[in-house]
């Protein structure tokens, strides 16, 4: 086990604390550079999404995780990135502009939902962004001169410098790896610069961060505003992503879904998002591969196990049809998130860390270590 | 005049209906502190259970009616048992999120057991209207605004007056003080979770014939009653009512007098109002902050 000696400030908030993270993260980006001249065509699509979904996780941590103000209505804020995306793109404006120009147009839009959500608490900041993002929605299909309304919008190939960039080449995906990169190193020097911990303090104790001098309506609607801004930068590559957008693909289920991604993920460091949205982008295809092969796998495993050939068709038939059910995805999906909160509440990247530490401790690892703390005494109607 | 009295009475009728939802929020929430988003859904369930009863089984409709009721009753203290108790005392947050997941899997379990149609359940009230004047209710609604207000009255007074209504509130207030002065926090909390998913029931049976019962219609209806509960101040018992019926009829006026759109949008404009302006709502209690 190696031990950290840290001798002054600058020492604690390093980014690579040690020489091993430059060899670990070098290897992880070897990988993901080679990634399109490996994987399919489908499976690269997919990483686009991730990209997408860990830069909207990263702005929700922020939000969320570390300054402690939940969201449901970041959806709304994508959707904004992404149409203003779309609609400047019809005026011939280059990829630069427009992309700064929707992060920029969100943030506005994020400090504005802010100023409101400074009074309100818990389950009041979460009714109000989700107010918030249906209004969004209703006027995404009611401003037609702007959005098209319900007809949708189509978004054009993206042009960077003079070349074409369609949406499913690798450089495409070279440019959502950038966004997520920067947005995950900005994010990172935010959280360890004053701002950082502001949030954090505002997180734990608003009170206590009060009267250590810490201007908290200040800071939320900072929080706000730049929660947003990352947003709407990963609305415009959505938009691109996808080609057309239209005001139904903004719902609150999608908001959720946002939520699922650092909840799974873990809401307490920057990995967490990426990990969360790993696991619910690659969920569709895994449940697609179980939907295909489960059925044969089943039966051939009855068959081995002294099953007549009659009865493991007979299996085989009655696993494919339980698979191929209307809504046995949105089961397996409420089914996932009951159990992280239940049994995984620092998700997949706490359970990373309980693994490495039992191995660094092994064998005096205890799994008191990363117990809860119940708080019986509620004060969430009191704080 | 007669058009602004009709959509008024509408607008009522549908309010009581966003109440008798946010009724079952405001109660989990007043004696735990929980917010259940699963609340539409286990209205949405306790129509199923109906709908099993009365239209497969042929039970009568009041029968019918208790037992969806009684079944759904014991189904809110399963869920509690299973998914709430393990995660009491935990931050809010992960509660939500347990309640969401629980949510989305009733809404595809009900969707795998019962299919994706709309249901219809034949009751006493579907067909009548009564006439007052030339205004015309029917009887479907006027069953709900009456429901709305026998619960509310007896779930008012239950939670004011009877030692058990005390205990849920003792409770919520502070778990440990209240399980140190002798109350058994966790029958409590699973006392009130059967009477919550007892009233979704009862809501889920009484809409049926206005609403159809099908998968979907707990998360529409939930999200509309979800600002009812808001908008009457998330721990008051009449308040959610009011707050229902606010909605409800701001709902109905602004389809009727707004132009097209308004109508989804409206009630969210007012919470958000209301929200901005007295954040505990029209009939929170302001507490004091205290470090």
């Amino acid at each position: 086990m190696r031990f950290l000696f840290k001798t002054d400030y600058e020492d604690d908030i390093r980014l690579f604390p040690h020489s091993g993270y430059f060899v670990s993260y070098g290897i992880l980006f070897a990988l993901l550079l080679t990634a399109p001249y490996v994987l399919s065509s489908y499976l690269m699509s997919q990483l686009v999404f991730v990209c997408i979904y860990a830069t909207v996780g990263v702005a929700l941590l922020i939000l969320t995780g570390f300054t402690g103000q939940a969201s449901l209505g970041h959806a709304a804020f994508l959707a904004i990135g992404a149409y203003t995306a779309a609609y400047l793109q019809q005026f011939d404006v280059p990829f630069p502009v427009y992309f700064l120009a929707a992060g920029l147009l969100t943030g506005v839009v994020g400090a504005l939902v802010g100023f409101p959500a400074l009074r309100l608490q818990g389950i009041y900041l979460v009714i109000a962004t989700i107010s918030f993002a249906f209004i969004v929605e209703e006027i995404l299909a009611r401003w037609e001169s702007v959005t098209h309304g319900n007809e949708g919008m189509r978004v054009k190939t993206l042009y960077l410098f003079g070349t074409a960039v369609s949406r499913d080449s690798p450089a495409f995906y070279f440019l959502c790896l950038a966004v997520l990169v920067l947005t995950i190193v900005g994010a990172l020097n935010l959280l360890r610069s004053p701002t950082g911990r502001a949030f954090v303090a505002i997180r734990d104790s608003e009170t206590a961060a009060r009267s250590m001098g810490i201007n908290v309506s200040l800071y939320k609607v900072k929080s706000f505003a730049i929660s947003a801004a990352i947003t709407g930068l990963a609305g415009c590559l959505f938009a691109h992503k996808l080609s057309f957008i239209s005001p139904e693909m903004f719902t609150l289920q999608l908001s959720i879904e946002f939520i699922i991604v650092i909840l799974i993920g873990g809401t307490f460091s920057l990995h967490g998002a990426v990990l969360g949205a790993i696991f619910i982008v690659m969920i569709d295809p895994f449940l697609t591969y179980l939907k295909d092969d489960m059925p044969g796998l089943i039966a051939g495993m009855a068959a081995t196990m002294g099953a007549g050939s009659e009865r493991a068709a007979h299996i085989q038939d009655s696993v494919a049809a339980f698979a191929s059910l209307n809504g046995l995805k949105g089961a397996i999906y409420g089914i996932i998130i009951v159990l992280f909160v239940l049994f995984e509440p620092l998700g997949l990247y706490g359970r990373w860390l309980k693994i490495k530490l039992y191995f660094q401790l092994f064998p005096l690892y205890k799994r008191a270590t990363f117990k809860r703390q119940k708080i019986y005494v509620k004060s969430e109607r009191n704080r | 005049m007669l058009d602004f009295v009709q959509q008024l009475v509408s607008g009522v009728a549908l309010g009581c209906v966003y109440g008798l939802i946010a009724l079952g929020f405001v109660l989990v929430y007043k004696a735990t502190e929980v917010v259940n988003f699963a609340q539409g859904d286990l209205m949405m369930l306790g129509g199923f259970f109906a709908f099993t009863f009365i239209g497969m089984l042929g039970l009568n409709y009041w029968l019918g009616f208790a037992g969806a009721v009684a079944a759904m009753a014991l189904f809110g203290m399963l869920a509690e048992r299973l998914v709430v108790r393990p995660i009491l005392g935990y931050p809010q947050f992960s509660i939500i999120m347990a309640t969401i997941g629980l949510g989305f899997f009733l809404r595809s379990v009900s969707g795998m057991i019962w299919g994706t149609d709309d249901f219809k359940i034949d009751t006493p009230f579907s067909q009548g209207v009564v006439r007052i004047g030339s205004l015309v209710l029917a009887d479907d609604k006027l069953s709900v605004i009456a429901a709305t207000i026998i619960l509310c009255t007896l779930l008012y007074l239950f939670f004011n007056k009877t030692t058990l209504g005390t205990a849920m509130r003792a409770s919520s207030e502070n778990m440990l003080a209240a399980y140190y002065m002798g109350i058994p926090v966790k029958r409590v909390v699973s006392i009130v979770w059967a009477i919550s998913a007892a009233v979704a029931g009862c809501a889920g049976v009484l809409l049926a014939p206005i609403t159809f019962v099908h998968s979907n219609v707990g998360l529409v209806l939930g999200l509309k009653a979800f600002p009812a509960a808001v908008l009457g101040g998330f721990g008051s018992i009449p308040g959610a009512v009011v707050g229902g019926v606010l909605i409800g009829v701001i709902e109905s006026m602004a389809g009727f007098y707004l132009a097209e759109g308004w109508k989804d949008v409206a009630p969210y404009v007012v919470l958000l109002a209301v929200l901005l302006l007295k954040p505990e709502g029209l009939f929170g209690l302001h507490i004091r902050k205290k470090v």
